[in-house]
C-alpha cells in the first residue's frame, strides 16, 4: 500500500493526519465547501492570463498548453527537509567531483569504480572537453534532482538531471499563485521563501564567471527561442535574473570572444546560462544543421573566455546507466555513504541482471538509458501483452540500452478531483546550485502528480501536474 | 538593449497601432455605406476605398463588396496585416521578449490575443461593430498599460517609435480614404454627401469634438486636413506623430550618447511641417502631398532599423 503523505497510510482523509499537515487538515475542515473548486479555476484563468504554458510537440492543435495546477499544497516538514537537503548537497558535490575527474585524471576510471567504456563510449560524453577545465571548475550549477517516496523515510533518488533541468518556473510560479488564493493559510503556515531562488541562481552564476569578467560579469539566458517546451520558463527566468534573453542569432564569437548584437553595438558576454543541448550549442564543433547555436561558441569556451552553466559534457553524469553507479562514485569523491539511496536498478548491460528482467517484465519498470521525459519507458503493470512483447525484442537487441526498476509504491498527496480530495502519486524536483561558494538547496521544489487515479506518470508531457511545495521552518 | 528585443518592441507598436487603425476604417467604411443617398453601384466604392487606404487596393482580385472586405481586412488568414493578424504578430513578438515588458503590459498583449478566439469572426453587422470596438478597446488598454507601467527606457522609446511610425502612416492613409471615396457627378465639393464624409473621417479618429473646439467653424475639406496634417495640438495628427518620432529618436540618443542618419532625417521632416501651409499643400494636391509623406516615412523606418534594429 502506498504511503500517503497527509495520513502516513492509505490515502483516505479525515482521519489520521501526520505533524505537518495538521493546520491544513484544520483549514480544509473549515473551509467552505466548493472553495477549493472556486480557487482552481480561478488559477486556471490566471495561468492562461500570464501565459504560463509549455509547448507539445507534434500537438499542433493546442501547441500551448497548461499544466494542470493543483491548489492542494504538498507540505515538507522541517527535519525530512533537513536530511534531504544534506542528501542533495552530497550528491551534487560528488557529481562534481566526478565530472571535473572523468574530464581530468579519470581516476574513477582507473580504479573501477564506473566501467571506463561506460563513459568513453557514452553519446553524452564530449571529447572536446577531455584535458580542459571550465572556469572555476564548476561543471553543474544547476541540477534538478528527482525524488519519489516510499514510506515515512524512504525518500529515493530516481534521476539526476545535470543538462539544462526544467520545472523552476513552477515551483516559483505556484507558490506565487497560492499567495494569492490562500493568504490566510499562509498565516499559519511557516513556509520557507523560494523566491530567493533568483539570488541564489544569480550569485552563483555570478561566482562562476571567468576571472578575466571582472567585478560586474554580464549574465545571459541562451534559449533555442518561443517554441521551444520551455520558453516559457527561459523568459521568466531570465526577467527574474534581470539579464538578457537571446537566442543564438543574438551572438557572436570574435577574437575568442562572445558578444551580443544590442542597440549600442557589441558587448562582450560572460557567463551563459544555457538552455540548448550540447549539440546544439556550436554547429561549427557539433551538429551542423544546428541553426539555434553560435558558431565559434566553443572556441571562445575552450579560450575560457566564457563560462556555460551547464558545463558541456555533463550529460555523462546524468545518464541513466551511470546513475547506477551512483552509490560507488559517492563513496569514492566524497569518502562517506550516499545519504539518499538509488531506486534498487537492474542493469540489462549484465547478462544476469538481464535474464532477471526477461523474467519479470511484466512487474518492472524497463527505462531506455538516454530516453527522458516519460518518453522510451515500459511500466510493466500497466502495459499490453504485445507492448511487453515489443519492448522484449528491443531489449534483448540492445541490451546495454535499458536499465530496469522495481515499480515502487510512490507515495500519494491529497489532490483535487471533481470537488473531493483523492490520493494521487507524486514526486519531488528540487533544485541545487553549485559554485565556488558551495552548493545550496532550494527551499522548496517542484512537486509533478499523477492526475489520473492509480497512475504512475507524472511527466507533463504524459498529461501530469503540478503542485506547490512547501518547506516548513520548524 | 539586444537589437532583436528592440525590433520586436517596434513592431509590437507598429502591429498594435495598425489593429486599431483597421478597426477604424472599417467603422468609417460603414457608417460612409450608410449614407442613405448614394445609388446603387457606389457601395462598391466605399468598400473599395477602404482597401485602398489599407494599402491594399487590389487584394481581393474581384469586385470588392462588404462582406469580402470586411473579412479580408478583420480576419482573413490570407492577409498578413488583419486585425486578427495584427494582434497575433504582436502577440508573438511581445512573446518573443517576454522580459522585456512589464507583467501588465504583457497581460494586456495576452490578453487581446487569447480574446481573439472568443470574439470569432461575427458576420452580422452589429456583431461585427462589437467586434471592432473590443478591438479599440483591447488596443486601448495595451497603449495604457505601456504608458503606466514601463521604465521609461529605451525599451519604450522603441515601442512608442513603432506605434509613431505606423499612426502617422495611418493617419496618411485615412485622409486619403478621401481621395479614393470621389464624389458622385452632380455632388457638390462642400455638399451634404462631401460634409459627411468629413465629418466621418474625423470622427473615426474621435477628433470630431476637437475640431469644433480648434476651429470653431461647420466642417470643411481644408480645416480638416489642417488639424490631420498640421494642427501639433492633435495627437494624431501627421505633425505630431513626427513630434512624437522626433522626441523618441532624441531620447534614444541621449541615453545612448549617440546620434546617427535616423536623428537627421527626423529633424530635418520636422522642419519641413513646420514651414508648411494647409493652403499650398492645398494647391499641389492633397493626395500627392500624403504619398509623398507616406514614402519618406517608409524611409524613416527604414533608417531606424538600420541604426537600431539590425
Amino acid at each position: 500500500m502506498a504511503f500517503d503523505e497527509m495520513s502516513g497510510g492509505a490515502p483516505v482523509y479525515g482521519g489520521k493526519v501526520r505533524d505537518s499537515y495538521r493546520g491544513l487538515a484544520k483549514w480544509l475542515a473549515d473551509a467552505p465547501e466548493g472553495l477549493l473548486q472556486a480557487r482552481s479555476r480561478q488559477a486556471e484563468l490566471f495561468f492562461r492570463r500570464m501565459g504560463v504554458t509549455f509547448a507539445v510537440y507534434g500537438d499542433a492543435e493546442s501547441s500551448e498548453r497548461l499544466i494542470p495546477f493543483d491548489v492542494v499544497p504538498r507540505i515538507i516538514g522541517a527535519a525530512e527537509w533537513g536530511g534531504l537537503e544534506k542528501g542533495l548537497i552530497q550528491r551534487v558535490s560528488a557529481i562534481n567531483a566526478f565530472l571535473a575527474d572523468v574530464y581530468g585524471k579519470q581516476e574513477c576510471l582507473k580504479a573501477g569504480v564506473v566501467p571506463a567504456e561506460l563513459i568513453l563510449t557514452n553519446p553524452q560524453y564530449a571529447p572536446e572537453m577531455q584535458g580542459r577545465r571550465p572556469p572555476r571548475d564548476i561543471w553543474v550549477q544547476i541540477a534538478g534532482v528527482d525524488l519519489v517516496r516510499t514510506g515515512e523515510d524512504g525518500f529515493y533518488v530516481l534521476e539526476d538531471n545535470c543538462r539544462t533541468p526544467s520545472g523552476v518556473s513552477y515551483m516559483l510560479e505556484n507558490r506565487e499563485m497560492m499567495m494569492r488564493l490562500f493568504p490566510d493559510l499562509f498565516a499559519d503556515y511557516p513556509v520557507r521563501p523560494v523566491e530567493t531562488y533568483a539570488d541564489m541562481l544569480l550569485a552563483s552564476l555570478r561566482a562562476c564567471a571567468p576571472e578575466a569578467a571582472g567585478s560586474d560579469p554580464t549574465i545571459v539566458v541562451l534559449t533555442p527561442g518561443p517554441f521551444n517546451s520551455a520558453y516559457y520558463e527561459h523568459s521568466f527566468l531570465a526577467d527574474k535574473l534581470g539579464v538578457e534573453l537571446v537566442e543564438g542569432r543574438d551572438l557572436f564569437v570574435d577574437d575568442g570572444k562572445v558578444f551580443m548584437r544590442t542597440t549600442e553595438g557589441r558587448q562582450q558576454v560572460d557567463v551563459i546560462y544555457r538552455r540548448i543541448d550540447d549539440a546544439f550549442l556550436d554547429p561549427l564543433t557539433f551538429r551542423p544543421d544546428s541553426a539555434l547555436g553560435v558558431p565559434g561558441l566553443m572556441n571562445a569556451y575552450e579560450e575560457g573566455t566564457v563560462t556555460l552553466a551547464n558545463a558541456v559534457g555533463t550529460g555523462v553524469a546524468d545518464d541513466k546507466a551511470v546513475y547506477t553507479y551512483m552509490p560507488e562514485i559517492i563513496r569514492f569523491f566524497t569518502g562517506e555513504e550516499p545519504i539518499l539511496n538509488n531506486v534498487p536498478t537492474w542493469r540489462c548491460r549484465e547478462p544476469d541482471a538481464l535474464k532477471h528482467v526477461l523474467a519479470n517484465l511484466g512487474d518492472l519498470v524497463v527505462k531506455e538509458v538516454g530516453g527522458s521525459g516519460g518518453y522510451g519507458m515500459l511500466v510493466g503493470p500497466a502495459s499490453t501483452k504485445a507492448e511487453i512483447e515489443s519492448f522484449r525484442k528491443k531489449l534483448i537487441n540492445d541490451p546495454d540500452d535499458f536499465i530496469a526498476q522495481p515499480t515502487l509504491a510512490l507515495s500519494t498527496a491529497p489532490t483535487l478531483d471533481k470537488g473531493e480530495l483523492h490520493g494521487r502519486h507524486v514526486d519531488l524536483r528540487p533544485f541545487v546550485l553549485s559554485s565556488p561558494d558551495g552548493v545550496k538547496v532550494a527551499p522548496g521544489g517542484l512537486t509533478r502528480v499523477a492526475l489520473k487515479p492509480g497512475s504512475l506518470v507524472v511527466n507533463s508531457s504524459q498529461g501530469g501536474g503540478t503542485k506547490d511545495t512547501w518547506v516548513l521552518d520548524v | 538593449m539586444l537589437s532583436r528585443t528592440a525590433d520586436s518592441l517596434y513592431w509590437t507598436g507598429r502591429y498594435i497601432e495598425r489593429a486599431d487603425f483597421l478597426a477604424r476604417i472599417l467603422e468609417a467604411t460603414i457608417r460612409l455605406a450608410a449614407i442613405p443617398t448614394r445609388g446603387d453601384g457606389d457601395a462598391e466604392t466605399v468598400w473599395a476605398s477602404a482597401l485602398a487606404s489599407a494599402g491594399a487596393p487590389k487584394a481581393l482580385g474581384r469586385a470588392p463588396t462588404e462582406k469580402s472586405v470586411r473579412e479580408y481586412l478583420a480576419f482573413s488568414p490570407d492577409n498578413a496585416s488583419s486585425i486578427a493578424a495584427c494582434i497575433t504578430r504582436a502577440r508573438t513578438n511581445a512573446r518573443s521578449v517576454r522580459t522585456a515588458l512589464t507583467v501588465e503590459l504583457w497581460e494586456a498583449i495576452n490578453g487581446a490575443w487569447n480574446g481573439l478566439a472568443e470574439q470569432g469572426q461575427p458576420t452580422r453587422r452589429d456583431d461585427f461593430g462589437h467586434f471592432l470596438e473590443w478591438v479599440k478597446t483591447v488596443t486601448l488598454s495595451v497603449e495604457g498599460a505601456a504608458s503606466r507601467t514601463m521604465l521609461r527606457n529605451d525599451g519604450y522609446y522603441f515601442l512608442r517609435l513603432g506605434a509613431a511610425i505606423e499612426r502617422a502612416d495611418n493617419t496618411a492613409r485615412l485622409l486619403d480614404v478621401k481621395y479614393h471615396l470621389l464624389l458622385p457627378e452632380g455632388e457638390r465639393v462642400g455638399g451634404q454627401l462631401d460634409y459627411f464624409q468629413w465629418t466621418t473621417l474625423l470622427r473615426e479618429v474621435s477628433a470630431l469634438t476637437a475640431y469644433r473646439w480648434v476651429y470653431r467653424d461647420s466642417v470643411k475639406p481644408w480645416l480638416v486636413a489642417d488639424l490631420l496634417v498640421l494642427n501639433r495640438q492633435m495627437p494624431r495628427s501627421l505633425a505630431s506623430c513626427q513630434a512624437s518620432i522626433v522626441r523618441y529618436l532624441e531620447k534614444l540618443a541621449n541615453d545612448y550618447g549617440r546620434r546617427g542618419p535616423a536623428q537627421r532625417l527626423a529633424a530635418e521632416r520636422m522642419r519641413a511641417f513646420d514651414s508648411s501651409r494647409i493652403e499650398t499643400i492645398f494647391q499641389s494636391g492633397l493626395h500627392e502631398y500624403i504619398q509623398s509623406f507616406l514614402n519618406e516615412n517608409g524611409r524613416l523606418g527604414q533608417a531606424i532599423h538600420e541604426q537600431y534594429l539590425s
